[in-house]
Formats: structure tokens, C-alpha cells, sequence
């Protein structure tokens, strides 16, 4: 592949992928409001386009035209910068998620040049240090809520944000520890790896994918921890609206808001992407039909296991009530650190030992 | 030529944000001016074909360290900061210490043959390498340091544990403020 080619199907690539993933935003604000009705028994939005699907736009409109206070006692620079760091980064980390197979295209010709022929993965690079890019850039994300509390200079906003530091850097222990697991089994950190080491069957019928692979227990540790990094509910102490308001976005209007919603809701897809690539296997699933259907599945599978996930992080939210900030912070150091640890000490005696006697265990 | 000019931007970056953090008075800007230094150093690690130290470089230094740094002088307060005349020391010790290491820099890159340097990521960098190194090569020496750090944070859970009802009259002997935050961050707070 050229220079040429490479760049632009790289910008190609990056276009399409922010342009998704803010889609993708856009709709889970749309779904969570619709579940949450009908989970009280209420309608949601109906009455912009059908099913109110066009309500996100509505939504988007309205956060553009409101006024944009900013009150006289907030530090200005970090008060402006923070929703920007918040939402920079939310974004940035989907850019070593793996959707799907390489593509392969022929070349083309247009105007007398030539383009391709373009062999490119599904994804915007492939990094061998795929899942810590990941981890490094959604620990940064935290500054943009501890900043946006400090900022603000309101009691609300600095108590959510510090909750909201404690918080994530507390679970990000747990959640990166839980991560370990798959790794050993895996042996790499390439995100594409991993999901290529969970294809094929079990029995003929259960699929090789890491959550029925000895990885359970790391699952439901990182689905927990994810919970309390995106600070959804039961873990959405820094915004509890019943005590702080709003918590670190109290001060905040307008598209400033607008920006931590979809630093939100941006968090929540990535984490759904992390978790459908190292324990369901990715965009492994049944293949069949004409060519084009086998291209297509794969993505199609990714999409849906990634669905899954937001919708539960929307039931989660709506059925659970929250924690109290203690039960929070000794459930993650005591319950889930521990275990996060066994899971590891487990996976890695499992696989030297199967290393040592090989076929006597699968 | 755009390693280079990547390298120029990054160090730039980093030696900018490293004056700024001497410059500003309030903690808070000096502790982001620090985040800044990381990343960009971060970066340079990553043209040098280092990507794991790297990666390693944001998630401990700027996503763990500098989050707790920030956390503290949120939760402490601390405002702005006085600007103190300057010490007599620091301009007798450091102004010719300044001067003996750059001499000493200097010296060493003019009399090092730079004619057959290393290529950019000739050098090991993935994790595999890395993780043979510390996991086979220096097995003992990465376990010792492990437990170094685990006594640390016996002492600091110790130092931090609420004094009991027959032992309030030590309250003298608490710990700093700045240790027991750091491990309130991590504890029951």
C-alpha cells in the first residue's frame, strides 16, 4: 500500500469511526431515555420523528442555542478546559478498537490514478499495545471531572469531583487488574490478538469466547468496575442528584454540559467495546451465507455484543439503587481487588500448568 | 525528517511545560504543567520506539501519580502561593551546579562517537522483550523492589489507621497531612 493510499484511507477511517461513535452517543441517550420510560411505565420521547427517533437531534439543537452561562467565581481556564479533556479523551480511546476481519479491496482507478489495491484492518490502527493505549487514555480522562469540580469553585461540584477521582482511581486498580487474566491467556496485548485467540468451539456448540474460557469471575470483576469508571449507576456517587445537585457539572451549562454527556456516554461505548473484545470474543459468531453476508457478519456480531452491553448499563441504571460512598470504596478494595488478584494467581497456574502437561487440561 | 520534527515538537512541549511549572504560583496549574511534562516525555519514549514504557509512562505517571497530586491540593485547598525573594543557596549552590552539568553534558556528547548512532526503534521496546527482563533476567531484583513497595504501604496503612480509644493521648505522633490523605484516597474516607 502507498504512502498516499494509506493516508487517506486512514483519514477515511478516522472520519468514520468518530462519526459512528458519536452516532452511537447520540442514540444511547436516545435509548436509555426510551428504556427508562418503559421501565416506569411511561412512553419517553415520542413526538420528534418516529419513536421520537429524532429527539437526539432536537436534544443537540437545543444544547447549541441555550445560553452558555459562566458564573463569575469559577477559575476560567480549567473551567473551559475541562469539558474539552473530557471529552477529547472519551473520544481518542476508540481509536485501537478492532470492529471486524481485514478488508481487502482491489485496486481502483480513478482519473488515471491508481489507488490501492488497500489491505487495511477494521479499525483505526493496530497497536501491539492495543489495550494499555486504552487504559492510559481513560485514566486521563479523569482530570476532566476532577478539573470541572475544582473549576467550578461551588461545594457541589468539588465534592463530586473528588468523589469522582477517588472513585475512578480506586476501581481502575480492579479494572486493570481483572484485565490480566485474558492477557496471560492471550499472551499478547494487541487487541486484534486477543480477540483471534478466542475463535472456534467447545464441544461443538459453546463458543471459545474468554468469559466461558476460565475468565468468568474477571468478567463480572471488570462489568463491575466498568460500572463505577464511567460513573453509572450504582456508582454514580459524583453526580448523586439526591445530595450534590448535579455534582461535578453543577456549574455547567449549555454545550459545556452537552460535552460531559457525551464523555459519558463515549466512556460507556468504549467500555462495551473492551469488553466484547476480551471476553465475547469479539466479532467471532456464526458465518454462513453469500460472500457479502461474510464480510458483513462479523461486524454485525461485534455490533450486537456491543449493544448488548449499553443496554445493560441502561437496565442497571434504572433497576439498581445507589451505594452509600463508604459501601463503595470498601466494596472495591476489599471484595474486588482480592478477587481481581485470585483470578490472576488461578489463570496463571492454570496455564503453566497446562503448559507442563499439555492435553490434560483444555 | 518527521521523527525529527516530532522529536523538536514534543521536546519543545515538555521543556515548556517544565518552565511553566516553576513559573506558576497556584499548585494546581504547577501540578497540570507536571501532567504535561509526562505526556510529552511519554510521546518522546514513544518515537524511540519504546511503546510499552511509554503506555506505562501515561497510565502510572500521568493517569495514577498526577490524578493523586491534583486530589490532594483539591482536597487540601491550597491557594495561591506567595513568591519568595529567592534563597541565597539556591543561587550559590545551583547557579554553578547548573554550569558544571551542562559543561559535563557538553563534554560527554562532543567526545561520544555519534558517527554510527542506533537506528530508532533498533532497540527493544515491545512488551515481550521488556517482560523477559523483568520476569527472567532480573527476577530477584523486580520481586525485592515489589516487597520494598508493600512495606511502604503497610507503613502508610499503619501511619493512616484511626487512633484507638486508648491511644488518643499519642495524637501527637499522627502522620503528615499529605501521607494521610494520599492513603485516605484509598481507603475508607
Amino acid at each position: 500500500m502507498s504512502i498516499t493510499t494509506f493516508i487517506i484511507v486512514s483519514i477515511i477511517k478516522s472520519i468514520a469511526v468518530v462519526f459512528i461513535l458519536l452516532t452511537a452517543v447520540a442514540y444511547s441517550v436516545w435509548l436509555e431515555r426510551k428504556v427508562s420510560a418503559h421501565i416506569q411505565n411511561r412512553w419517553g420521547p415520542t413526538r420528534v420523528g418516529p419513536f421520537g427517533l429524532l429527539q437526539p437531534v432536537a436534544d443537540g439543537l437545543k444544547f447549541i442555542f441555550k445560553e452558555d452561562l459562566t458564573q463569575p467565581h469559577v477559575y476560567k481556564p480549567l473551567y473551559i478546559a475541562a469539558p474539552i479533556i473530557a471529552v477529547m479523551f472519551a473520544i481518542t480511546s476508540i481509536s485501537v478498537v478492532p470492529f471486524g476481519n481485514w478488508v481487502n479491496m482491489p485496486a481502483i482507478h480513478i482519473a488515471g490514478r491508481t489507488l490501492g489495491p488497500i489491505d487495511t484492518p477494521l479499525q483505526v490502527t493496530d497497536l501491539n499495545i492495543g489495550l494499555l493505549v486504552i487504559l492510559g487514555i481513560t485514566s486521563m480522562g479523569v482530570y476532566g471531572v476532577a478539573l470541572a469540580g475544582w473549576s467550578s469553585n461551588s461545594k457541589y461540584s468539588l465534592l463530586g469531583g473528588l468523589r469522582a477521582s477517588a472513585q475512578m482511581i480506586s476501581y481502575e486498580v480492579s479494572l486493570g487488574l481483572s484485565l490480566v487474566g485474558v492477557l496471560i491467556m492471550a499472551g499478547s496485548l494487541s487487541l486484534r490478538d486477543i480477540v483471534n485467540a478466542q475463535g472456534g468451539v467447545f464441544w461443538h456448540f459453546i463458543p471459545r469466547w474468554n468469559i466461558f474460557h476460565g475468565q468468568t469471575l474477571a468478567f463480572f470483576i471488570y462489568l463491575i468496575s466498568a460500572y463505577a469508571e464511567t460513573n453509572r449507576t450504582p456508582f454514580d456517587l459524583p453526580e448523586a442528584e439526591s445530595e450534590l445537585v448535579a455534582g461535578y457539572h453543577t456549574e455547567y451549562s449549555a454545550m459545556k454540559f452537552a460535552m460531559f454527556f457525551m464523555a459519558e456516554y463515549a466512556n460507556m461505548v468504549t467500555v462495551s467495546c473492551v469488553a466484547t473484545l476480551l471476553f465475547l470474543g469479539g466479532w467471532h459468531g456464526p458465518i454462513f451465507g453469500p460472500a457479502i453476508l461474510r464480510m458483513l457478519l462479523p461486524v454485525m456480531w461485534f455490533c450486537l455484543k456491543v449493544f448488548f452491553f449499553m443496554f445493560l448499563f441502561v437496565w442497571v441504571r434504572w433497576t439498581l439503587p445507589r451505594f452509600r460512598y463508604d459501601q463503595l470504596m470498601a466494596f472495591g478494595w476489599k471484595v474486588l481487588l482480592p478477587l481481581a488478584i485470585a483470578n490472576i494467581v488461578y489463570t496463571a497456574l492454570v496455564v503453566a500448568m497446562r503448559a507442563q502437561y499439555p492435553g490434560k487440561f483444555f | 525528517m518527521l521523527h525529527l520534527t516530532l522529536f523538536l515538537f514534543f521536546g519543545t512541549i515538555c521543556v515548556a511545560g517544565a518552565i511553566n511549572l516553576l513559573v506558576q504560583r497556584h499548585p494546581i496549574n504547577s501540578a497540570l504543567s507536571l501532567v504535561v511534562v509526562m505526556a510529552s516525555l511519554a510521546a518522546e519514549y514513544l518515537l524511540l520506539g519504546a511503546e510499552f514504557v511509554a503506555a506505562v509512562q501515561v497510565i502510572v505517571y500521568a493517569g495514577a501519580i498526577m490524578v493523586l497530586f491534583v486530589f490532594v491540593i483539591m482536597l487540601l485547598n491550597a491557594g495561591e502561593e506567595a513568591r519568595s525573594g529567592g534563597s541565597r543557596i539556591a543561587i550559590l549552590v545551583g547557579v554553578p551546579g547548573v554550569v558544571i552539568g551542562a559543561v559535563l553534558v557538553a563534554w560527554v556528547l562532543l567526545h561520544t562517537d555519534t558517527s554510527q548512532g542506533l537506528a530508532i526503534g533498533a532497540l527493544p521496546g515491545g512488551p515481550v522483550p521488556i517482560a523477559m527482563l523483568l520476569f527472567h533476567d532480573f527476577l530477584l531484583p523486580f520481586e525485592v523492589t515489589s516487597i520494598l513497595i508493600l512495606i511502604a504501604i503497610m507503613g502508610a496503612v499503619v501511619l493512616a489507621s484511626r487512633p484507638e480509644a486508648g491511644a488518643r493521648r499519642k495524637e501527637s505522633s499522627a502522620p503528615p497531612e499529605e501521607t494521610r490523605e494520599l492513603v485516605a484516597a484509598g481507603k475508607d474516607h
